[in-house]
């Protein structure tokens, strides 16, 4: 909830900038006449896979060699339940992911398990398991190049998608 | 037998029919009263044996120019397995020509050929190429083999491979390798959005082909042992299931219809169904599908990873990958799913276990000190050996006789994106002769055909 009016007010502000802007008389963009936005209800259309992204967080990350979830990753999954909880009109799928430094048919079964334990707390802190799939990749889409244990740590992880809905 | 192999196999895939060539039975009686030429092949870093192959003879200059490349792809074949030597065409003294009336033996034993190679390649009245091959022991001046083969002109590298296969047969002692082909998973792009495709090539590199278009991803394809099939797992649809591919149709069919994921697959050795990987929340077990029945049946059942299922080539052992000790392990358990024990227990992690087709060895990935090594191991464990070693090889696949393996290694990449070159390399079992197999772009998941049919 707090994420979100966060997002609700950092909205607000963005378009409170633009009618200041306007009402300054800043007529250098041309075209006369700037018409006040209006602060409607709806401020912004946010894409759901946006809000997630900006005001939840869409992955957590795992120790190597490793699928049980790290207090941080917990911490991330709370937020992630919620806002599911919040928007029950979008369903997700998980995408588990590996390093580098694994054997292929191995970091497939280990991504499907990394997914498999996001999905199973999420359903465990009440989300509908039918809006939550999962879906390994294994170490075939690394987030961020590089072989050295950064950016291995970022590899190592659980990325929510929105597969349908829209934000409630 | 090796004559039957190639009767039976030319019936389907291309015809060449082959006649023994008269003087072999004479050269066998005059050959025991002799040491053999031969090549020991068990022992690791021989010197290579130097042989002789000269152009197979023809009179008119198109053909003969076939006869020029035929001699090439047998002589890139023989050198490229470390056990031979072949000798510079412009040290040879006698004509092509003349040699296909009899060898002058002292012409080839001054520029040291212990084997000598010739042939001779004419059209056939039907428009099919004749080539007429013999393979010479020089120091006894016999002939060791010879055939001639008969062959759709477009065909013509097959005939080199299977000469190739005779020569090394004739002086190693075993079964050769070079009529096989690969097929692979070939890459582009970034490591983030990385395309594969399917690929399959000549074992050589020739008559390179792509299977697939790269719109899906696509990981590790194996040959079936009996039909010109392919199984791999394909991400179409973003759903990774097993996929049969029809190498003669590029027909793909989903195989089974799972609720999870399904990987790893390998044919039974014959042929009949397909063993694999099949994931349900987040619990990976072995399953094996008969393809007659499309029945599928759990072979493992435990919380841990089951993965990388390989048959023994009788068909009654399977060897898998699981950390069900706590970290990954090779294991070996009978085809029923009994008697599971755990075969590895060096230092490291162990992936990726393939059974020899001779039955003798089990191939595996090792990850120790941040570092991946291929090895082999016997069946019960003993007699480990580690022939390569870099940032990363993986995936070992083995030759048609076991002698030799094929694997992948990938370089470091930097936070730029450099770096990261994957490719194909082969060694030989006793660690020596490490090569790359040349391919178009980068390429990784190897699978070695059985020898075509």
């Amino acid at each position: 909830m707090r994420m979100k009016l966060f997002g609700l007010m950092a909205a607000m502000l963005l378009v409170a900038g633009c009618t200041e802007n306007a009402d300054n008389g800043d007529t250098t963009q041309g075209g006369g006449e700037v018409a006040p936005t209006p602060v409607a209800d709806t401020p912004v259309a946010l894409d759901p896979q946006e809000d997630l992204v900006v005001n939840v967080g869409d992955r957590i990350f795992f120790d190597f060699d490793k699928s049980n979830l790290r207090p941080d990753a917990i911490d991330q999954l709370n937020r992630q339940a919620d806002w599911l909880k919040m928007n029950g009109g979008i369903t997700v799928a998980i995408e588990g992911h590996c390093d580098e430094r694994g054997t292929r048919e191995y970091n497939l079964a280990l991504g499907d398990r990394r997914a498999s334990s996001a999905s199973q707390y999420l359903r465990s802190m009440g989300v509908d398991g039918g809006r939550i799939e999962t879906i390994s990749y294994g170490k075939e889409r690394p987030a961020v190049l590089g072989s050295n244990e950064e950016a291995w740590a970022q590899n190592r992880r659980a990325v929510m998608v929105v597969k349908s809905g829209s934000l409630s | 037998m090796n004559t039957d192999r190639m009767k039976t196999g030319f019936s389907t895939f291309a015809s060449v029919r082959f006649v023994f060539v008269g003087a072999l039975l004479l050269a066998a009686s005059a050959m025991s009263a002799r040491a053999e030429l031969r090549i020991d092949i068990t022992r690791g870093n021989i010197d290579p044996m130097p042989v002789a192959i000269t152009d197979f003879y023809s009179g008119d200059t198109q053909t003969a120019a076939i006869g020029r490349e035929l001699a090439e792809v047998i002589a890139a074949d023989l050198e490229r397995s470390g056990l031979f030597a072949p000798i510079d065409q412009r040290a040879f003294i006698q004509s092509n020509e003349s040699l296909l009336v009899r060898p002058r033996f002292s012409d080839w034993r001054v520029i040291n050929a212990q084997a000598l190679v010739s042939g001779g390649v004419s059209y056939e009245q039907d428009g099919r190429l004749k080539f007429e091959f013999r393979l010479w022991d020089v120091f006894a001046e016999t002939q060791m083999t010879g055939f001639a083969y008969r062959t759709p002109r477009n065909n013509w590298r097959r005939v080199a491979h299977i000469i190739a296969d005779a020569i090394y047969k004739r002086i190693t002692g075993e079964e050769g390798y070079f009529d096989s082909r690969l097929v692979y998973v070939a890459e582009t792009g970034p490591h983030t959005m990385r395309v594969k495709r399917l690929a399959i090539m000549d074992q050589d590199g020739a008559n390179h082909k792509y299977l697939t278009d790269g719109s899906a991803l696509v990981l590790t394809p194996r040959f079936s042992p009996t039909r010109q099939e392919i199984t791999y797992l394909s991400y179409f649809n973003d759903t990774p299931r097993v996929y049969l591919f029809d190498i003669n149709t590029g027909r793909q069919e989903m195989l089974g219809a799972f609720k999870g994921m399904t990987f790893a697959p390998r044919f039974s050795p014959d042929g009949n169904s397909v063993i694999m990987s099949y994931a349900r929340d987040g619990d990976s077990d072995i399953w094996i599908m008969d393809l007659r029945t499309r029945r599928a049946r759990q072979v493992t059942n435990d919380p841990a990873i089951d993965t990388s299922p390989s048959f023994s080539p009788d068909g009654r052992q399977i060897t898998f990958n699981s950390d069900r000790g706590g970290t990954q392990q090779l294991y070996v358990m009978d085809a029923d799913g009994n008697n599971v024990r755990r075969i590895s227990f060096g230092q490291g992690r162990y992936a990726t276990p393939v059974w020899s087709p001779r039955g003798d060895l089990i191939a595996f990935t090792k990850f120790y000190g941040g570092r991946f090594f291929i090895g082999v191991m016997r069946p019960d464990g003993t007699g480990e050996r580690l022939l390569t070693e870099s940032f990363l090889d993986e995936a070992p696949t083995w030759s048609p006789n076991g002698r030799v393996l094929v694997f992948f290694r990938q370089t470091r990449t930097t936070s730029s994106g450099a770096g990261g070159v994957t490719r194909i390399y082969s060694v030989d079992l006793t660690g020596y002769n490490l090569r790359q197999v040349t391919t178009p772009t980068d390429a990784s998941d190897p699978a070695w055909s059985p020898l075509n049919r």
